[in-house]
């Protein structure tokens, strides 16, 4: 029956691996996981997650699976003699309760009790004959009978009140994003190399070139291991970006940090790129676009940070930028084709979206997702989208493009 | 329980909660590395002294910095030393026995040992990316050849490995799958003083409980750029113990404050709130 809850998990998109499972199982068949469901709570947890940010994903996994789970049986009727045994005080009560209560003693109680709980397979809220939540039934927590037994509820942090109260919830990887863990996400994007200064000792080609020369030592040296990616990054500032600016200011902040990348230049846009980019965010010094194609290299990865959304028209009109509309020329073409050019001229490129995934169906992110592989701006995207850039592979496709090309 | 668990209960001086003690046990019934991670100054490197103690076994160390390759942890072929010799000769030098230059790192001393050790490899995510995955097979077979003398080293009995990391790096899946993983909870309020109790038995609770108001008041103050630690508080009431500071008397500013706040941007934030 656990098969099922591996694939609860793996539904869950926690990554447990069959080599992970076994391990679970061999474990169990120790008796490491205690006999109880709070002991396979945290042994389950212990050999399967390996990452706090999965934590949630498993909580929520462990409730839909195991929240018909009767709480080990064992331990409640446990519970329930004790409390027989010490019967509370029934002072308080009318006589027409206590004439209820007399009429049904303890002994009898128990029995059925024990029968329902044999009997009863599923939860019951409200009703006056099961064990269950908020009814008048003799039995249950939170329900009205006066003479009850109310089951479970307080006591011991079981199992499901942990993973009830989703704990991790804040380390959930979709969500957050700071600067330290964009830090961790970007040191991904890297391809090392050799080139500059020679300061450091080839131990092995001195050793060789030393045996070559009979034993007179030659020291051979060379220049220490470097990242060698260059990035350029463009960012949307002002108007539907402003909501994402401190989130945009911190990929920057990571980005720009000394000697992460081999070369690094960033630049700003509005709403989409025309023929000019700008190097400060108060567009005051402009790049002509293709200025920036002539200086850079095919190999450097172009990453454009920005919500790619705009009025259809902005995009696709040869001419739709408000700025524009005084510098007519022969060279004028749309948003799209200048977005084109940069997508051509760059071997690998991509986009992050701080909009949320959910957002971009319908909207212009899916033509300029056709032509920048486009990812969300979450450690999850940020983490694709290195991946992309280091390793190539497959564009994520998002909607229908071809729908917006007609309408152009 | 069996005999193969529930052996680590904690020391005098180290207080486990229940689940990381139940961690401890499962990657030691399962010979599995146990990775463990959390905030820094949780008390990650000292569970595996604290672990060693408590087995009664030695303790090696692997700290790894990010210059640390996977084959120095378990030998190095000291080429140089050998060159000299070669070069410059040397009483009782035999240049053409190789296995006098190999020398062991801290993972081939814990496979060579003669009897069962305790190994930690601390902050496993300072090395490169490639790190783990270059350790797999030695961890999972426990054993590994020397390629210049042909030599095999094989553990008699598999070391119980604990590897510590500050999440500074993504570590990579394969590596992930072979370990048993727990992650370091800040410790409740409770645990917390209990904590503080076993550095400072004679602390008074009146004390203990506004040196933790104190402490856990700057930890909820949002915008910290690093929120202070366990080992940060326990050195504070150390200060304030030696200065014999009473803190209920204490008006404007918490003493010692660079003891608890480690940035220049942190303290500056703290005295704009103490002025408010």
């Amino acid at each position: 029956m656990l098969v099922d809850f591996l694939f609860e998990l793996r539904a869950k998109k926690v990554p447990v691996s069959t080599h992970e499972w076994m391990a679970l199982m061999e474990a169990m068949a120790l008796g490491l996981h205690e006999s109880s469901l709070d002991g396979f709570y945290h042994l389950c947890r212990t050999l399967c997650v390996k990452d706090i940010a999965r934590y949630d994903a498993y909580d929520e996994a462990f409730l839909a699976y195991f929240k018909d789970v009767h709480v080990d049986a064992l331990r409640l009727t446990q519970d329930i003699a004790d409390w027989l045994q010490n019967p509370r005080a029934l002072e308080g009560l009318t006589d027409e309760q206590r004439a209820a209560m007399q009429a049904m003693d303890f002994e009898k109680l128990r029995e059925l009790f024990e029968q329902r709980l044999k009997e009863q397979k599923e939860r019951h809220d409200g009703g006056n004959r099961w064990i269950g939540t908020g009814g008048t039934s003799p039995f249950g927590t939170g329900g009205k009978h006066p003479s009850g037994i109310r089951v479970g509820g307080g006591g011991q942090r079981s199992a499901m009140a942990v993973a009830d109260k989703r704990l991790f919830k804040e380390y959930r990887r979709d969500v957050v994003l700071d600067v330290r863990q964009i830090d961790v996400a970007l040191r991904g994007l890297r391809r090392l190399g050799r080139d500059g200064a020679v300061e450091e000792l080839d131990l092995d080609e001195t050793v060789d070139q030393t045996c070559k020369n009979a034993g007179e030592i030659e020291v051979v040296m060379r220049p220490p291991r470097r990242n060698r990616v260059k990035v350029i990054l463009l960012m949307d500032v002002g108007g539907s970006m402003d909501p994402h600016a401190e989130l945009v200011s911190r990929l920057f902040t990571a980005a720009s940090r000394a000697g992460r990348f081999a070369k690094f230049r960033s630049y700003y846009f509005h709403n989409c790129v025309y023929n000019s980019v700008y190097e400060d965010a108060n567009f005051s010094k402009a790049v002509p676009v293709a200025d920036l194609l002539a200086t850079s290299d095919r190999d450097e990865k172009l990453v454009v940070v920005g919500d790619a959304l705009m009025h259809p028209g902005e995009l696709l009109d040869p001419g739709g930028s408000l700025y524009l509309s005084s510098t007519y020329g022969s060279g004028r073409a749309s948003g799209i084709e200048w977005l084109r050019r940069l997508a051509h001229h760059f071997r690998s490129s991509a986009w992050l979206n701080p909009e949320p995934e959910r957002f971009w169906s319908g909207t212009t992110i899916e033509p300029i997702a056709s032509v920048f592989p486009m990812f969300p701006l979450t450690l999850d995207g940020m983490a694709a989208s290195v991946r992309y850039l280091v390793r190539g592979g497959e564009k994520p496709r998002i909607g229908e493009p071809a729908k917006w090309m007609k309408v152009s | 329980m069996s005999a193969v668990f529930d052996q680590f209960t904690g020391t005098s001086r180290y207080i486990a909660s229940d689940e990381l003690k139940h961690a401890v046990n499962v990657a030691v019934a399962l010979a599995r590395p146990l990775l463990v991670r959390g905030e820094p100054g949780t008390g990650k490197t000292l569970l595996a002294e604290n672990l060693a103690e408590a087995l009664g076994l030695p303790l090696i160390r692997w700290h790894v910095k990010s210059t640390t390759k996977a084959r120095d942890g378990l030998y190095v072929y000291d080429t140089v030393a050998r060159l000299h010799d070669s070069r410059f000769g040397g009483d009782g030098h035999d240049v053409r026995d190789i296995a006098k230059y190999i020398k062991l790192g801290p993972l081939g001393e814990a496979l060579a040992a003669p009897s069962r050790v305790v190994l930690l490899i601390d902050e496993i995510d300072k090395a490169d990316i490639e790190f783990p995955n270059d350790l797999l097979h030695e961890l999972d077979a426990m054993k590994f050849r020397i390629d210049e003398t042909g030599k095999e080293v094989a553990a008699t009995e598999r070391p119980i490995v604990i590897i510590t990391s500050n999440n500074e790096k993504e570590l990579p899946d394969a590596f992930l799958r072979r370990c048993v993983f727990h992650y370091i909870q800040f410790p409740t309020r409770e645990l917390m003083s209990e904590i503080v109790r076993v550095h400072h038995p004679d602390i008074t609770d009146k004390v203990l409980d506004n040196a933790l108001e104190v402490f856990f008041g700057l930890r909820s103050t949002p915008r910290l750029r690093k929120k202070p630690s366990t080992s940060e508080l326990v050195d504070w009431i150390c200060a304030l113990k030696k200065a014999n500071v009473d803190l209920s008397r204490v008006s404007g500013g918490i003493p010692f404050l660079g003891t608890l706040l480690k940035t220049e941007q942190d303290i500056e934030l703290m005295g704009k709130r103490a002025k408010a």
